[in-house]
């Protein structure tokens, strides 16, 4: 059975008990992504304190690698800078892209922490946009949380 | 080796669900697949359960296709040489017998590349209309104070095109609404089919829900009030006898890769009269009568409507994937299709946390069975399925609205044809069961 290299208990984890959930104040930018080939919805906000984000608040429906990937992204990208922030989601779309190679996660591990568990779903083209989904929201919507103070 | 019926084999134990005995002999069946024969996911059998999405082809339809290709290859209806000759005449007998296969006239049968290029056609005709320069072309035009009639039910293919059409016309576009148990709410047709409808657009089998439409009713209303009724036959003509004749629509559209045949090939059936006042969609060759460089005049139908060299395999591909179907009769196919939903309805209804979204019997229902796992998102579900080499939908089915209409953000779909039988609806609850394991979400019953 191969599905346990896809759900590792990591992911089950951050999906059944997801951190930094809820949609919180204050907020410079707010996004709404979707995925229009499933359905599934984000609406993110990105919080800064200078170029530091200082907070992520996410509300979304979807499966479990959508919803445990904006989880572990919470945990990486509070208190970086934002060009900090987009690099770690530069380094886990290149997880995303791996085919499941393994010595590419092993590079990652120390950027990407609990988010190099999402190794397995690189293997799945059908499941890489799940886990990209709450990046992308974050990108953009850190991009117009920067607009905004300028 | 096709359409023997089966001995019925008896209830699994610890099931109380009925195997009435199916009309088609499924492993012979299973045996005109190549595809079926290969394995997925580590050498697990494929459970094919998506043919709703796109079925699989019989070897006769491969051997179709390749049989043009090695031996008349050519452009139908152009050039004077023997393969010429040949192959429009194996183009023009194809269109004869998916003619005769839903009861129409030969010249009533358009090709064009699936049910969304034929509903689009008809769309684009209706707007095109208004601007024809030919009177005779004027006389279905749309524009500002019409009305186009949908349901809530359609495929967005049966939805979008008329959204596009009242915004390039500013006509109006209204629908029906569903009920709870996944039925068309009829309660208002009259006043939603009125007067000023110039078209309604409705779904004969719902891909989403099964839910099979009274088309009598709204038809009937239709007509009364002058309006023309396409239906989209997606995914009725692949499973139920369809003739158009008792329909007694104006159009009926469908796609030739849901019903055995090959991708690149649909279908747009019209009552003549109406074709012929409707003005061209794509134009270019093959559909002109005279062309100088001050404009041109063009061919009736269905010439009119086929411009540039048509898909001449795949249309040949469609004529034998409808000589398949007719050898196994529809008849069969849909009380084969209606044995194996009543028996999956059972099956599903035993696990607890299982919700159908639709009908929850098989009156006026087709195979399409979409549902949810409480607990776990439908991917999740559409994953584990996957693992153990079962292949279905998941997602909102390009059916948006209906999702929405319920209250989830997508359903699992499984659909079944000719070579599914109680073994795949076995592996596919089986499926469900682990799912449930896998997540932890067994509910106290089962645990």
């Amino acid at each position: 059975m191969q599905l346990e290299a896809m759900y590792q208990e990591i992911i089950l984890d951050h999906y059944r008990n997801p951190h930094g959930r809820g949609l919180r104040e204050p907020f410079e930018a707010e996004v709404h992504h979707v995925n229009p080939t499933c359905g599934d919805e984000v609406t993110l906000r990105v919080h800064l304190d200078g170029d530091t984000i200082a907070d992520v608040s996410y509300e979304g429906m979807g499966c479990s690698i959508s919803q445990a990937s904006v989880s572990a992204m919470y945990d990486l990208v509070i208190g970086k800078s934002v060009p900090q922030a987009l690099e770690t989601g530069d380094h886990f779309m290149t997880l995303m892209q791996a085919k499941g190679d393994p010595s590419v996660a092993e590079k990652l591990e120390d950027e990407l922490e609990d988010a190099v568990a999402f190794a397995g779903v690189s293997k799945y083209p059908a499941r890489i946009k799940c886990a990209l989904m709450s990046w992308m929201a974050l990108k953009d919507a850190s991009a117009r949380a920067l607009g905004a103070q300028s | 080796m096709t359409a023997v019926a089966q001995v019925p084999s008896g209830p699994r134990p610890g099931s109380g669900a009925q195997q009435k005995p199916l009309p088609l002999d499924v492993e012979a069946i299973r045996a005109d697949f190549p595809i079926l024969s290969r394995t997925v996911r580590d050498g697990k059998r494929l459970v094919y359960l998506d043919s709703g999405a796109t079925s699989q082809k019989p070897r006769s339809v491969l051997d179709a296709e390749r049989w043009f290709y090695e031996n008349v290859n050519a452009a139908p209806h152009r050039g004077a040489h023997q393969l010429a000759e040949e192959a429009t005449g194996a183009y023009e007998e194809a269109r004869e017998t998916i003619a005769r296969f839903i009861g129409a006239r030969t010249d009533e049968v358009v090709f064009t590349r699936n049910s969304t290029e034929s509903i689009n056609l008809v769309a684009y005709a209706l707007s095109n209309a208004a601007t024809a320069k030919e009177p005779e072309f004027r006389r279905y035009a749309v524009g500002q104070g019409d009305e186009i009639v949908v349901t809530e039910m359609e495929h967005h293919a049966n939805l979008v095109p008329w959204q596009q059409l009242c915004e390039r016309t500013g006509a109006t576009l209204r629908w029906l609404g569903l009920t709870d148990d996944g039925r068309l709410d009829l309660s208002d047709l009259a006043t939603v089919v009125n007067e000023r409808t110039t078209l309604v657009a409705v779904t004969q089998q719902s891909n989403i829900l099964g839910t099979i439409n009274p088309l009598g009713e709204i038809i009937a209303r239709a007509h009364e009030v002058g309006a023309l009724v396409l239906v989209d036959g997606a995914q009725s003509v692949p499973h139920q006898p369809v003739d158009v004749t008792e329909l007694g629509a104006d159009f009926l559209v469908f796609s030739g890769h849901k019903m055995l045949g090959p991708t690149g090939v649909g279908v747009l059936w019209g009552r003549y009269d109406v074709l012929d006042a409707l003005p061209p969609f794509l134009t270019g060759g093959s559909m002109i009568e005279v062309v100088r460089m001050e404009g041109s005049t063009f061919m009736p139908p269905p010439q009119r409507f086929e411009a540039g060299v048509p898909m001449t395999a795949q249309v040949i591909g469609l004529g034998a994937a409808v000589e398949y179907l007719q050898r196994l009769g529809m008849d069969n196919v849909l009380a084969h299709e209606e044995a194996l939903t009543a028996y999956a309805l059972e099956k599903l209804a035993e696990i607890p946390g299982v919700t159908v979204i639709g009908p929850p019997d098989t009156v006026a229902r087709g195979g399409a069975i979409s549902f949810t796992v409480e607990g776990i998102h439908p991917h999740d579900v559409g994953q584990v399925l996957d693992d153990q080499g079962i292949a279905v939908r998941v997602g909102h089915h390009c059916a948006w609205p209906v999702v929405r209409r319920y209250g989830v953000p997508a359903t699992t779909r499984a659909t079944f044809y000719v070579h599914t039988g109680y073994d795949d609806v076995d592996a596919l609850a089986d499926g469900i069961r682990k799912a449930q394991q896998f997540f932890g979400v067994v509910p106290a019953e089962e645990a």
